[in-house]
């Protein structure tokens, strides 16, 4: 059987501390250069990135949390077309020109046909509203936990596309830090 | 939000706290009569950059300005390079380094006015202001309008290609050095970005016939929607033209009339202050000779169309013709028109691309020059929601000692809170925020393309809230969106 191929779409801004997690993550993961795994990283997720991730069986979405569980939080989101479908009830964006990683699934489902499997790893940070590069210690412990969870779900596709259920439980092994 | 009163009035807050772009909040002050007396938008800006870039060489800080902004690092980028040309005396570039950067910034323009306009906008245009927020966003005309949501996305792609080609990365370019480009374009890149021009032409004329028919069919509904009289302020070609990345200043005033023209922009603090007000971060500029009060002044697509005689492009020229001739050659107030002008200018800037593309100076070798040295500086750009300031001094070590940035969503600062608080006295009605007002309110801010990514973003911040609350602090009403 052919391995998944996945996409991870790491985002956020380095400049602004914590924020900084998810192309911190990313360049760590790219370092790991594990066969089949794409990396992309941005400072925001934003429409164009459903053309990628309709190119890919699972994508990973990877991102800085400002609450939520410590030291972070893995979700399976589902397959495309299922958040396509959970998407048009969904809300609206005020001004926002980003996209949700929901949003991004349910593009490359209603635009591109595809179904790729979608989930969502959140590393916690704490510092996040001024200017400067580097992150807070607290957040690199984090960063640390989840690099170490996530390794081995890389490459051995514990981050399956028949792994993730809309809302069910996530794929992940660590019992800590996983998040419905 | 509950706010406090004060000196009688009732406040209603609006807290659109949205997901990735910090914070951001609309406050409407009520009187007795609960008529809507003053209307308050709060952005939090970006903080602690002048901290940030202390200190730093001068030749880091047009790939450290990036970090201000996920949605507009270009014009960061090229703002802050135009700055250090002057520092390093290399001002006049070469032909090839001048088209580099305008492709690049055409680029810029491209993706951000076609991403505004088909993520955030079309929604509002293709449902109507008072359809369900459900269906009212990009995925809702996903599902019924796949083509069109496909050339957005397709369209923004195409821009950032663009970007990739001319900066060297897709995001933190490196492309705009002190005194010129560090790169060319080659045969290949030029011929890979050809092979789209023409459907990127073709799509752009489509998205400015819907946002002209729009505009024009509702015309009678939209021209008093959060509209208010306005001076305008943008760069300007040498010959009054439409130059989106580099002239003199020019501000006209409601009717048309000249405040002033063709200002070297060095000397700006000469024309420009900023005030500031207690309860927000965010400062208000204005025009000096007329004051804080009657000096306020509207930027980006709408100021842009009105302040400029013409435009070098034919199709976006004959367009602003037709933009211009509603009002019949005056200057333009309509808040909602500014979606119509940005069409025209992602119109202009696929124009401006593909003519460019064809110019062979893009191949040239001679990337930078250098001459006499400055200590301080002031890079102007129109960014694609407004004008964007930034102001350095160097000292003899090269280090930067002081920056100071006045971004485009600040220079609107004042025209957003006339128009929420327009929106506001028309449709507020009672002790009850109802979903048509939020609806309003939401649409007259989107018509300015805000930029709230200067601020952070991160999983878990809070969605729209907003609560009335009486003058003596009672919860009238309340209500989330997000």
């Amino acid at each position: 059987m052919t391995p998944a191929r996945v996409l991870v779409l790491a985002y956020g801004n380095p400049g602004r501390r914590d924020d900084g997690l998810g192309p911190a993550c990313a360049a760590a993961i790219e370092r790991w250069q594990v066969p089949g795994v794409t990396v992309s990283s941005d400072y925001q997720l934003t429409v164009e990135d459903a053309a990628a991730a309709a190119q890919y069986d699972v994508v990973l979405f990877v991102d800085a949390a400002c609450a939520g569980p410590e030291p972070w939080a893995l979700r399976a989101l589902g397959r495309a077309t299922d958040a396509a479908a959970a998407r048009r009830t969904g809300g609206v964006s005020f001004s926002s020109h980003s996209a949700a990683p929901e949003d991004v699934l349910a593009l490359a489902a209603l635009l591109f046909h595809a179904d790729p499997a979608g989930y969502v790893l959140a590393v916690r940070g704490y510092e996040f509203d001024e200017f400067g590069e580097g992150l807070s210690p607290a957040a690199g412990r984090n960063l640390a936990a989840a690099l170490a969870a996530l390794e081995p779900m890389l490459r051995n596709r514990t981050l399956g596309a028949d792994a993730a259920p809309a809302g069910g439980p996530v794929a992940a092994a660590a019992g800590s830090g996983t998040d419905r | 939000m509950v706010a406090s009163t004060t000196n009688g009035l009732k406040r209603v807050v609006i807290e659109p706290v949205t997901r990735v772009e910090g914070h951001g909040k609309v406050t409407l002050l009520l009187d007795e009569q609960n008529k809507v007396h003053q209307a308050r938008l709060h952005i939090v800006e970006f903080r602690g950059f002048e901290r940030f870039i202390q200190g730093r060489p001068f030749w880091e800080v047009p790939v450290l300005v990036q970090r201000l902004c996920g949605i507009c690092p270009v014009s960061h980028h090229l703002a802050a390079a135009k700055a250090m040309d002057r520092i390093v005396g290399g001002e006049n570039l070469t032909p090839t380094a001048e088209k580099m950067r305008r492709l690049m910034h055409y680029g810029q323009f491209f993706q951000s006015h076609a991403l505004h306009f088909f993520h955030l906008v079309s929604p509002d245009l293709l449902f109507g202001f008072d359809a369900d927020v459900a269906i009212r966003n990009v995925i809702g005309v996903a599902a019924k309008y796949p083509d069109l949501a496909v050339q957005g996305v397709m369209m923004r792609k195409y821009g950032q290609e663009v970007i990739l080609r001319t900066a060297g990365k897709k995001i933190h370019g490196t492309g705009a050095i002190p005194g010129g480009v560090n790169k060319n374009l080659s045969i290949a890149e030029r011929d890979f970005l050809l092979k789209d021009a023409e459907q990127m032409l073709t799509w752009s004329r489509g998205a400015l016939k819907i946002a002209k028919d729009y505009t024009v069919a509702k015309l009678d509904e939209l021209k008093d929607f959060g509209s208010f009289e306005s001076n305008h302020l943008s760069l300007i070609g040498p010959g009054g033209e439409m130059d989106l990345y580099h002239g003199g200043l020019r501000a006209i005033t409601a009717t048309g009339e000249k405040i002033f023209d063709h200002v070297d922009y060095q000397r700006y603090l000469d024309y420009i202050a900023e005030e500031v007000r207690p309860w927000s971060y965010m400062k208000f500029p204005f025009i000096k000779s007329l004051g804080p009060e009657k000096g306020w002044y509207r930027v980006g697509p709408l100021a842009r169309l009105n302040t400029a005689d013409r435009i070098d492009t034919p199709e976006a020229e004959a367009a602003r013709r037709e933009f211009m001739a509603v009002t019949q050659g005056k200057p333009n107030n309509i808040s909602m028109a500014y979606h119509w002008a940005r069409m025209i200018e992602l119109l202009h800037s696929m124009e401006k691309i593909h003519a460019l593309l064809h110019d062979r100076d893009l191949q040239g070798t001679d990337l930078v020059v250098r001459g006499p040295r400055r200590e301080e500086t002031v890079g102007l750009i129109e960014a694609p929601r407004g004008t964007l300031f930034h102001h350095y001094v160097v000292n003899k070590d090269d280090q930067i000692v002081r920056a100071n940035l006045i971004v485009s969503t600040t220079n609107n600062n004042e025209p957003m809170n006339r128009a929420v608080q327009k929106v506001a006295q028309d449709h507020l009605s009672g002790k009850q925020l109802t979903e048509g007002l939020l609806n309003r309110i939401e649409v007259a801010i989107r018509a300015y393309d805000p930029c709230l990514s200067c601020a952070t973003h991160a999983l878990g911040q809070m969605p729209l809230e907003v609560e009335l609350v009486a003058a003596d602090g009672t919860l009238l009403d309340r209500r989330t969106r997000g």
